[in-house]
């Protein structure tokens, strides 16, 4: 090749980079040209400055189908309705679609999200709630070592006392768990039904409890202090792929710290797409009245046939 | 967990019969979660049999041999009627249109036990046809529409399903026993809905072309009623008139399932008069028709599918966290007022509920919300109670939060008797009827119709 054919290359490499790529040249001719995937088309990517791409994360997972020439899409459509489960995701090749995979990573990324964030510095005090934290200092304390999310220090325990000088019947403890999510969204509507449901039995509730860093025992070490019969703690539950807004209601027969697992009382699930937060805080307010007249909770309630 | 045993009877134009079925129920939620009960399996443990319905004439339906009947299927059984937890007496075709049929229902139905609910109407007729038949089941499996056919004395039921959920349903002149031959083949009775469609008279041996002739035409009625055939005038004049709107035709493909008296002489060949009755001929046109042309679903007991509807399917339960406060139970028959997404959140609620419930009790039905916030819940709750009604609250709601409601609304009006209960689709027009509780949830009857007079 010589000086001269290699410049009129290069002058011709530079016109093609100038040319618009999104115009192919057919090699055929026009009337005869379909090409058989049309690919996507202009008005896919319509997007103005300012304008948001389509959240992946709004788009329903039961609705979501993406397998290519199904044989029976409407079938398929009803099994999936049924589960959350990531089904008739499709393929490119031998892996994900793009959307799944995006989707994928975005509910992971919300999973992680909800243990690492932190419940509002101003969630007790807008919804009349005692802050307090347990011997925690950081997140990163809180997710190393477990035991001392069980525990309060003395200033702590002095705020819970201040709060709550007499023994009371029942008492209500809020804490972030391993979801910040599942507590901002689900504890106060659910607290409110349990207000509600003890009220309707004479069952009248102090000053409701917010813990930071709580694990489920730091209802064992409020029972201590408090000297309540029995303990309530809201509490979110470690996120997965499915939601990260689930909570627990851990409901304990006196309470009081190295208390037995089996003596508490479950309910799990609370989320919009579970047990809806009210109607979960309306059951567990009847469940704390069957544990008050049976004296027991966790495996001994179950025992009495109570539940 | 726990089970029910519920009865089915089913007095019909010819037959009445009876069954006994065990109803499981089981809590299909997680052992930490609220719990969540559903009926599990239905087994059919005891089938009377099949007996004619005792009349004392044309008009009235002989009330005490039908109790003793009752009775002696029961002792057959060895069950009494204290041991029957639920079930469902329907009065079908014919017989629900005689003089008595509304007592004999009412008498029949407190005998039988204490939540046993009674039922009529063409149109219930044909969904507990279809459930009893399967054919609801046979379509939620296999995603099919189903047109499920239940061919009796008198009248044919339909009912089309997609997606196990039932459409719309239909009843037609179409019976095996419109006509009634002795054994010598005299014709003793032709029923008054076959006057314009042959010439057959009564007293005399009709000849075999003139009855070929007469079940081709209610063959073709059916056969246009499935969209098999064109519409003509014949699918009008034999639909009878107690149905709540006109048969459409249903859209195609279609698989056809079939159920009733007739179903037999589909399957199997009889001698013409082997029954006093058309049914053999009627069934040999029917199976030479297109409606036997395509996919066909035959079920395994074909003349006992409305009564097993009635014992099987009739009841169901509502959602698992329920409020009850000052309410004794069973209650029948309260009619039922649906309110609208809108209505719900319309500060007007409360006196609309004043209004609807001036002169009787009723079940107030509302959407709900999908995991509302409390204090929505407390709004509708206030919208409630403003109605100041002197009657007792009974609600009902789709979503998930009856609970939640019900107690709002106790706490806002202290000592009234409040029901309220969640998951139960109720229409405007239907009637409810709630039993005792069955762990945490309530069974339920849902009766889109009562006797038309």
């Amino acid at each position: 090749m010589n000086k001269q054919e290699l410049s009129a290359l290069v002058a011709e490499i530079i016109q093609s980079l100038d040319a618009p790529a999104t115009k192919p040249e057919p090699t055929v001719k026009a009337s005869d040209y379909k090409p058989a995937d049309p690919g996507p088309k202009a008005e896919d990517f319509h997007h103005k400055d300012g304008d948001f791409v389509e959240d992946v994360t709004q788009l329903d997972l039961r609705k979501l189908y993406l397998t290519d020439d199904p044989a029976n899409k409407e079938a398929f459509a009803k099994l999936k309705a049924k589960t959350p489960a990531r089904l008739g995701s499709g393929r490119a090749g031998p892996r994900y679609k793009t959307l799944t995979m995006l989707r994928f990573r975005a509910d992971h990324a919300a999973a992680q999200d909800a243990v690492f964030s932190q419940v509002p510095e101003d969630f007790a005090q807008k919804n009349g709630l005692v802050p307090l934290q347990t011997r925690c200092k950081d997140k990163e304390e809180y997710l190393t070592r477990p035991d001392l999310g069980r525990c309060f220090d003395e200033e702590n325990q002095n705020k819970i006392r201040a709060a709550v000088p007499a023994p009371p019947k029942v008492q209500l403890v809020i804490g972030d768990g391993l979801s910040s999510a599942a507590c901002i969204h689900n504890a106060m509507d659910c607290a409110g039904a349990i207000r509600d449901g003890l009220q309707l039995q004479g069952i009248s509730l102090g000053q409701t409890l917010f813990v930071r860093y709580c694990r489920v025992g730091a209802g064992d070490a409020v029972g201590d202090v408090t000297g309540c019969e029995v303990v309530c703690v809201l509490v979110g539950e470690r996120p997965g792929l499915v939601t990260d807004k689930s909570m627990s209601a851990y409901i304990t027969y006196k309470p009081h710290t190295g208390v037995s697992e089996s003596s508490r009382t479950v309910v799990s699930n609370i989320h919009p797409q579970g047990t809806p937060a009210v109607e979960a805080g309306a059951f567990v307010a009847e469940l704390i009245g069957t544990i008050l007249q049976k004296k027991a909770s966790g495996v001994a309630l179950q025992r009495e046939g109570a539940v | 967990m726990a089970e029910l045993l519920s009865v089915g009877l089913d007095v019909g134009t010819t037959t009445s019969q009876m069954i006994l079925s065990r109803l499981r129920t089981e809590n299909k939620a997680s052992a930490f979660s609220v719990p969540e009960l559903s009926i599990t399996d239905r087994q059919v443990i005891y089938r009377g049999p099949v007996r004619f319905t005792p009349l004392l004439n044309e008009q009235l339906v002989d009330a005490n041999k039908l109790k003793e009947l009752v009775a002696e299927d029961y002792r057959a059984a060895g069950i009494t009627p204290e041991q029957v937890d639920t079930g469902a007496i329907i009065i079908t075709g014919e017989t629900s249109r005689k003089e008595n049929a509304a007592a004999v229902l009412k008498s029949l139905s407190s005998f039988a036990g204490n939540f046993v609910v009674a039922t009529a109407g063409p149109d219930l007729e044909s969904i507990l046809a279809a459930r009893g038949a399967g054919a609801t089941d046979y379509s939620s499996t296999t995603g099919e529409r189903v047109l499920h056919m239940d061919i009796g004395g008198g009248t044919t039921n339909l009912c089309l399903i997609e997606d196990g959920h039932i459409i719309r349903t239909g009843c037609f002149n179409v019976g095996g026993r419109l006509l009634k031959r002795s054994p010598e083949g005299v014709v003793t009775y032709l029923s008054p809905v076959l006057r314009e469609l042959t010439d057959i008279p009564t007293g005399q041996i009709p000849t075999h072309p003139q009855i070929a002739a007469l079940t081709a035409l209610l063959t073709q009625t059916l056969a246009q009623a499935a969209g098999l055939a064109p519409e003509t005038g014949l699918l009008r004049l034999l639909e009878t008139g107690e149905v709540q709107t006109p048969w459409q035709i249903p859209k195609q493909p279609l698989t056809i399932s079939f159920s009733g008296g007739v179903t037999c002489c589909i399957e199997k060949d009889f001698p013409p008069n082997a029954f006093g009755d058309i049914g053999p001929e009627l069934g040999q046109a029917i199976r030479t028709s297109p409606l036997f042309g395509g996919k066909t679903f035959l079920p395994e007991e074909a003349i006992r599918a409305t009564v097993i509807g009635a014992g099987c399917h009739s009841v169901t339960l509502s959602g698992s966290t329920v409020y009850l406060r000052e309410v004794s139970l069973p209650m029948q028959n309260l009619p039922v007022t649906v309110f609208s997404q809108e209505e719900q959140e319309d500060p007007n609620l409360s006196e609309k509920i004043r209004c609807v419930l001036t002169e009787e009790d009723r079940v107030l039905a509302f959407p709900g919300f999908s995991a509302p916030d409390h204090s929505r819940v407390r709004r509708l709750a206030e919208r409630i109670a403003g109605s100041e009604t002197p009657r007792p609250l009974y609600l009902c709601v789709q979503q998930d939060m009856a609970k939640a409601l019900g107690q709002a609304l106790a706490l806002l009006l202290p000592g009234k008797p409040i029901l309220c209960i969640d998951r139960v689709w109720l229409e405007e027009g239907s009637y409810l009827d709630i039993g005792a509780p069955v762990g945490p949830a309530l069974p339920v009857v849902v009766k889109t119709l009562i006797l038309s007079h």
